[in-house]
């Protein structure tokens, strides 16, 4: 397969149906790297004309602007609207549901609108569509899997719907934690969290909520946000659970479960 | 005799009225120091005030709770109706003015303000025990100490002593109609369901007595309800009035937007292409970034520091919170509305604002709490009556940022990589496609 970039669609007359936005978690992180290529995989198997900015894709500016750094935030958003603006990108769909949140909210004043949209839900109109055809849709089967909320596609976005559908076409188990949906409890990595230590406190966020997602007795707990990945990911680890709990993104369980396609 | 009491009556209704508006004034100007923030018509506000303020519909996510405050709120307002009459009453030293022209209608009327009147009063018993025995966590924390706990249990009491008056004085005017004594006896009403159980209490009483123990329960009833809205302003109480306008004005974007800074996105535009300067930007005044004190936030966030009730919701919804960091959205908006207190008498005692060497940010909430936030909206998404704590941390995160550079130095680094690196780690951008080459098949 091949991977292409905007630049080789553009030098070959050619005009993807989609970009797709990596994201800097998905681009640099080793553990998310797995999740872009899995959820490429997808797109490659179903035979969507997409691209990738490639080198050219910069940070949204996200962590910065909740940072409080809207300057830095402002001269990101300028460089990436000038950028996609220049292709005339019109679609795009991403894994990050920070990046999502940007494009979906905050972009659009900036001179930057795009129709944006999370790859759960992408997935979830694949499936709909009969597009994903998942045919080792047994791989899950009967496995007890939980799904924790992003912040940024849930409460942020109200997208609570489309990765627990994505997860029931799976035919697996959907057990829900305590506290999910609306009251959902955060991953600790957002506001900029992911980049610094957490302040003084009794307890790590993630812990905290990696321990409610353990109390479910799941074996897979299915993120959507690569940061959350990491964040429950560390918390698996750090109660020794490794072996028993995994944690997945839900395009790396459809990736999985279309094997033989 | 008589002329007297109406004489009292309307001195005692003027200055209670004439205080009243004093205060709500001084708030009104308080909420007015923030900066103008721009609500545009829409029909969802009136949604929002339907289904938030009157409905209280996120009050219902724990059901026991949400109906027993229901019954206070609905029946509290409603009883209050019946305050018309006794001020008409005390005006004109009539009694029971409206019941002539009601008839058995009035009965009914003041039956069913008396079932209310019950139940207020077993919520609130129900409400102070739960507050007070049972350790429900969010109303047991620190930053309650002293006024705030006190001032959840003054209102209750209230309430409760309110009620009771409305009651004793139904009694007692009906064991007075029994006897026919003077104007009582002129309006005979039919048995009152709820303090009519406790009339019979009163057959060994003289009618002298009686008629002392009916004046003072309606004196000190009426007197109570004019103490009770003077002491609104003063309390956390003071939602039952403000909830409405909040939940009306409140933001309509999807949670996870944070607004705009339009002048920094301005600074930057004309960074990047510096021809769309205006000629003559040299007028421009010298601007502050993000909220250092109560000024520099919008009115919006002032307006909902004095609605909020201190239930503590928010802080029991906040990841940081839980894991025992010192932010509590609750505590910014108590901070908030506070420091705006304050500043309001600084005001008032200087003509203007004199500088009293303290700000929002440092001296009533600290860095320590604004970093710990992860900015997930779990306290904007339970807050009952709408308000956005979310939103003041982030401005006072701005004036950090972009005023001080005081920040974390992870973040420093974060900045950094970001600006160099177009991520926020130190990655060369070169890699930013490498996962795609990997995953090249040789054409």
């Amino acid at each position: 397969m091949q991977v292409k970039s905007m630049a080789d669609f553009l030098a070959s007359g050619e005009t993807p149906e989609i970009l797709f936005w990596v994201g800097c978690a998905g681009s640099f992180d080793q553990r998310a790297q797995k999740i872009t290529k899995a959820f490429a995989t997808i797109l490659h198997k179903v035979g969507i004309s997409y691209a990738i900015l490639g080198k050219e894709e910069m940070c949204t500016g996200d962590p910065a602007r909740r940072a409080g750094n809207e300057f830095l935030f402002q001269m990101m958003a300028y460089q990436n609207i000038q950028l996609l603006n220049n292709y005339g990108i019109k679609k795009i769909v991403t894994t990050c549901p920070h990046c999502f949140n940007i494009f979906k909210n905050e972009y659009p004043q900036l001179g930057g609108s795009y129709d944006i949209i999370h790859h759960t839900t992408f997935l979830q109109s694949l499936i709909d569509d009969g597009k994903i055809k998942l045919t080792d849709a047994h791989a899950f089967k009967g496995k007890k899997i939980t799904y924790h909320d992003s912040c940024y596609l849930g409460r942020g976005n109200g997208i609570y719907e489309a990765p627990r559908k994505v997860l029931e076409a799976l035919d697996a188990e959907l057990v829900e934690m305590k506290r999910c949906g609306k009251k959902g409890l955060c991953c600790g990595a957002g506001g900029a969290q992911m980049f610094k230590e957490e302040e003084p406190g009794n307890k790590r966020v993630n812990f905290e909520r990696t321990e409610e997602a353990i109390e479910t007795g799941s074996e897979i707990v299915a993120a959507a946000c690569p940061f959350c990945n990491t964040m429950l990911t560390d918390g698996v680890k750090a109660v020794e659970k490794e072996a028993e709990v995994k944690v997945y993104d839900i395009a790396e369980l459809i990736a999985a479960s279309m094997n033989d396609v | 005799m008589q002329l007297a009491q109406q004489i009292l009556f309307i001195i005692l209704a003027g200055v209670a009225l004439w205080l009243f508006i004093k205060k709500a004034k001084f708030i009104n100007r308080n909420i007015k120091l923030g900066r103008d923030e721009n609500f545009e018509p829409d029909p969802g506000r009136w949604r929002n005030v339907l289904l938030m303020a009157f409905g209280q519909k996120r009050m219902f996510d724990n059901p026991f709770v949400a109906v027993l405050h229901f019954i206070l709120y609905a029946g509290f307002t409603i009883i209050n109706i019946e305050i018309l009459e006794i001020v008409l009453d005390g005006i004109f030293g009539t009694h029971r003015l409206f019941a002539p022209y009601l008839g058995s209608f009035y009965t009914f009327v003041i039956n069913f303000f008396e079932i209310l009147a019950f139940l207020v009063l077993a919520s609130c018993i129900i409400f102070l025990l739960r507050r007070n025995t049972v350790k429900v966590p969010r109303l047991n924390m620190n930053e309650l100490n002293g006024w705030p706990r006190n001032d959840a249990n003054y209102i209750l009491f209230f309430e409760i002593i309110l009620m009771s008056l409305f009651l004793l004085m139904n009694s007692s005017d009906k064991a007075l109609q029994i006897r026919g004594y003077g104007y009582y006896g002129e309006v005979q009403t039919a048995n009152f369901w709820v303090s009519g159980i406790i009339t019979p209490l009163f057959q060994n009483f003289t009618t002298p007595a009686l008629v002392v123990l009916e004046r003072t329960a309606w004196w000190l009833h009426i007197a109570g309800i004019f103490i009770f809205l003077n002491y609104l302003p003063y309390s956390k109480h003071l939602h039952i009035i403000l909830a409405f306008p909040n939940t009306y004005y409140t933001w309509l974007k999807p949670q996870g937007e944070m607004l705009n800074m339009p002048e920094i996105q301005k600074e930057v535009l004309y960074a990047m292409q510096p021809e769309t300067v205006p000629t003559d930007a040299a007028v421009e005044q010298p601007k502050k970034f993000g909220a250092k004190d109560v000024f520099d936030l919008s009115w919006k966030n002032l307006l909902d520091a004095y609605t909020c009730t201190e239930c503590g919701r928010c802080t029991a919804a906040c990841p940081a919170n839980q894991t025992g960091k010192l932010l509590s959205p609750r505590k910014i908006m108590m901070d908030t509305r506070d420091r705006m207190e304050v500043v309001g008498y600084n005001i008032d005692k200087n003509k203007e604002y004199a500088d009293d060497g303290k700000t929002l940010l440092h001296d009533y909430i600290t860095t320590e709490e604004l970093w710990a936030c992860t900015s997930c909206q779990a306290c904007v998404q339970v807050c009952p009556v709408l308000i956005d704590p979310l939103n003041i941390i982030n401005q006072l995160k701005r004036y950090l940022a972009l005023e001080e550079s005081n920040q974390p130095a992870e973040w420093n680094a974060m900045y950094s990589n970001i600006e160099n690196n177009f991520a926020p780690w130190k990655f060369s951008p070169d890699e930013r496609d490498k996962w795609a080459e990997e995953m090249n098949t040789p054409s």
